[in-house]
């Protein structure tokens, strides 16, 4: 049986490998500044992803505390950017 | 994974794993595809926010299965992502927005395009 849970672990990882390209892309890519900022928040969802999958592999717990850090810490990376996109300034006076 | 995983984790474990990636991958694709920004904007926002509602649930699961108790860890996470999720695009999508009008009047005030 576990055999099949293994594969499914597999096939999400290979997913995510292929989302974390497609983010990168964007983020190389993308002709505007809000599109890289979407594509940074995307990349930072998919390691929080890769690192949830990489703790149910070896059965861990260091790997969930690091995926709650990537979590905080990417919603105020990501509001801090689009404030400053609007305007211009993270922290105003 | 050296323990035995049980049936009842192992079934909806993988169908939660393997829906999951899917997700993520096709919101990843519209993030290439798709036209303009305010389309691409769907794309990570929706399929993200159920991918990783899935693959938590997965995890869940199965260290609840491997540790013999009820372990409830990962909603801490969920709640963090369905609170911030929205909110990072509504604050990215004024941004855009903003810019784009700012843009056409050729008003914007710092900043290549």
């Amino acid at each position: 049986m576990n055999t099949v849970f293994d594969g499914a672990l597999w096939f999400a990882q290979l997913c995510l490998v292929v989302a974390m390209a497609c983010a990168a892309f964007r983020l190389i890519r993308g002709p505007t500044a809000q599109d890289r900022v979407l594509a940074l928040d995307t990349l930072n969802m998919n390691c929080l992803l890769t690192l949830l999958m990489l703790g149910m592999r070896s059965s861990s717990t260091a790997y969930f505390d690091m995926a709650l850090l990537m979590a905080l810490f990417g919603f105020v990376s990501s509001t801090a950017l689009a404030k400053f996109l609007l305007r211009g300034e993270v922290i105003e006076p | 994974m050296t323990t035995q995983l049980p049936l009842w984790v192992t079934i909806p474990g993988t169908l939660l794993l393997t829906g999951g990636g899917l997700l993520t991958v096709i919101g990843s694709i519209g993030l290439i595809r798709l036209p303009s920004f305010f389309a691409r904007m769907h794309g990570p926002s929706l399929g993200y926010t159920l991918g990783a509602g899935c693959v938590l649930i997965s995890s869940m699961l199965t260290s609840s299965a491997l540790l013999d108790r009820a372990v409830l860890h990962e909603l801490v996470i969920a709640a963090c992502i369905f609170i911030s999720s929205p909110v990072t695009a509504m604050m990215l999508m004024r941004a855009a927005i903003y810019r784009t009008v700012a843009g056409e009047r050729g008003t914007r005030p710092f900043g290549p395009e």
